[in-house]
């Protein structure tokens, strides 16, 4: 009998090729575009054809700069995920302590909600001058862009996971004569860590745009800085092929970090099994 | 043994009585069956009892103590549902009353110190039937098996009043016997005083040694705010003939009637 389509599901190879599916079809219309505008004008530079592409992650990637001696890519990638991890893990730092204090204890909530609720509200960007002007133009300055932008979000979702768990899990805590610090130790901490993560994952956007506009206005060398750079020649074969790497790294760090989650905390899982 | 008392206690929110002259001497040793419709009140006693809310008026002492303003081990609880830690096993949650009480600043014991209070943990899930689960998580168990967890993990740090609410009201009937049985036979065995609020007439009949039911004497649309619930029943099940206690459970049926089971 024939199903209704919410019924219908595809095997799992079908799904595989069906999610591989629009990404042929992608690189099918790049191809197409680039022959067709490259057939035209043998110099075009919008479009690059793949062979130009190749010679360009050769030349950035495993060719030694002529005027720096560094290999372009690699200590463009360093600066940045030096940058990004420093700040995320500021961010996530004051994230998990101003969480669990604002929504644990309610004199720490008085006195930093509002005050976390405002800032969260300024718009990290449009404080990037100031940042510029107080830490100078070096890495302190993008490192505390990234924060700004990430830490508020971090800190308002983790105070509402907080005031999330049950309170009977509080009571039942300090009936077994746990005091206040236990309780963040044994009960919130353990709990809100697995949260904290996949709060950080989903940060990440955030705190990449943050990196990137940040290395666009002012900076040495970076992965952001290296695009805008290049743009001055219209290089796009040089700008998609860090487009493409940039978006493997989130891609890899987003993974990397549920797999954390689901390596460290055995009881999440058993959770979503019952 | 551990007596309890309670005098004039009135709880009002915001102005409208909840409670009001609740009086109550519990003799050490009493297995408190509390009844009564939605919204009489008796959840809100069982807060107060546990120090979660504080009375308008009036007190409530345990051995001429009046209580803290805060939960403490001296009152276990079990509630009917969230009562155990989801993130530590069935062991670990049994431990965790002895960790904290041992260990101030981690709130956690390592190496023969942690073993020692393992082992007690074992003990005391053995003597609630959970002998093999030891290292299951609370959401691999069944709701009958989280129950036994969650009291024999309020068990273990030897309260001396254990405060029950509903915690069998989510279990299905052949199950709730077993714990039943489970529960008369840890009555006997730790002295302790028992109160448990129940929508469920026959178990609280069947296990309590005193029965309180709880409603309100004024229930005019207008009267609601003004007036408030109080004890209208107070019946000692273990001293009671048969032929009373079959008139007090016909009395509250169709009071207690229109609730879920």
């Amino acid at each position: 009998m024939a199903r209704r389509l919410i019924n219908l599901r595809p095997s799992r190879q079908g799904a595989l090729y069906l999610g591989l599916l629009p990404f042929l079809i992608l690189i099918a219309l790049y191809a197409t575009g680039s022959s067709l505008r490259l057939a035209e004008n043998p110099d075009d530079k919008l479009l690059p054809g793949f062979s130009v592409l190749a010679d360009a992650v050769v030349r950035v990637a495993f060719t030694p700069d002529r005027r720096t001696g560094t290999v372009l890519l690699w200590a463009d990638t360093a600066a940045s995920l030096a940058r990004l991890g420093m700040g995320l893990a500021v961010a996530t730092a004051a994230g998990l302590v101003v969480g669990i204090g604002n929504g644990l204890l309610p004199y720490v909530r008085a006195g930093f909600s509002p005050l976390v609720a405002v800032i969260s509200m300024v718009p990290p960007m449009a404080v990037l001058p100031i940042l510029f002007i107080v830490f100078g133009l070096d890495e302190l300055s993008k490192v505390v862009l990234i924060v700004i932008g990430v830490a508020p979000f971090l800190m308002r979702d983790l105070q509402a996971r907080v005031e999330e768990l049950p309170r009977e899990q509080l009571i039942k805590a300090q009936t077994l004569g746990a005091s206040s610090w236990q309780v963040v130790l044994r009960v919130v901490l353990p709990q809100m860590l697995p949260r904290l993560i996949d709060s950080v994952r989903l940060s990440l956007g955030p705190a990449w745009l943050f990196l990137i506009s940040a290395e666009a206005i002012a900076a040495e060398v970076g992965l952001g800085y290296r695009i805008f750079l290049v743009r001055r020649y219209l290089a796009m074969d040089v700008i998609l092929p860090y487009v493409a790497w940039i978006t493997l790294l989130a891609f890899a760090a987003d993974l990397a970090l549920r797999a954390l989650n689901r390596r460290l905390f055995p009881w999440l899982a058993a959770g979503r099994g019952a | 043994m551990t007596e309890v008392t309670i005098r004039h206690v009135w709880k009002e929110y915001d102005g409208d009585v909840v409670l009001e002259r609740v009086n109550l001497d519990v003799a050490p040793h009493s297995f408190v069956s509390i009844v009564g419709p939605s919204g009489c009140g008796k959840s809100t006693f069982l807060r107060m009892l546990l120090s979660q809310e504080a009375p308008t008026r009036g007190f409530i002492r345990i051995d001429g103590q009046d209580l803290p303003p805060e939960p403490t081990a001296e009152r276990g609880v079990v509630f009917q549902r969230y009562s155990v830690f989801p993130h530590l096993t069935a062991l670990e949650n049994v431990a965790f009353g002895p960790e904290v009480a041992r260990a101030p600043l981690l709130g956690r014991l390592f190496g023969s110190r942690r073993k020692a209070v393992l082992e007690q943990a074992a003990a005391a899930l053995a003597s609630v039937g959970l002998d093999h689960a030891g290292d299951k998580y609370p959401a691999q168990m069944s709701g009958g098996m989280q129950q036994r967890l969650a009291i024999a993990q309020a068990l273990i740090t030897k309260p001396k009043v254990l405060l029950l609410d509903e915690p069998f009201g989510a279990l299905d009937p052949g199950i709730r016997a077993d714990m039943h049985q489970l529960m008369l036979r840890l009555f006997d065995e730790t002295g302790m005083t028992v109160f448990m609020v129940t929508h469920d007439l026959k178990e609280a009949f069947h296990l309590g040694t005193r029965l309180v039911a709880f409603d309100r004497y004024k229930t005019r649309p207008e009267e609601i705010g003004a007036y408030g619930a109080t004890i209208t029943l107070d019946l000692a099940l273990d001293r009671s003939s048969a032929r009373e206690r079959a008139e007090a459970m016909v009395g509250l049926a169709d009071k207690v009637a229109d609730q879920p089971a």
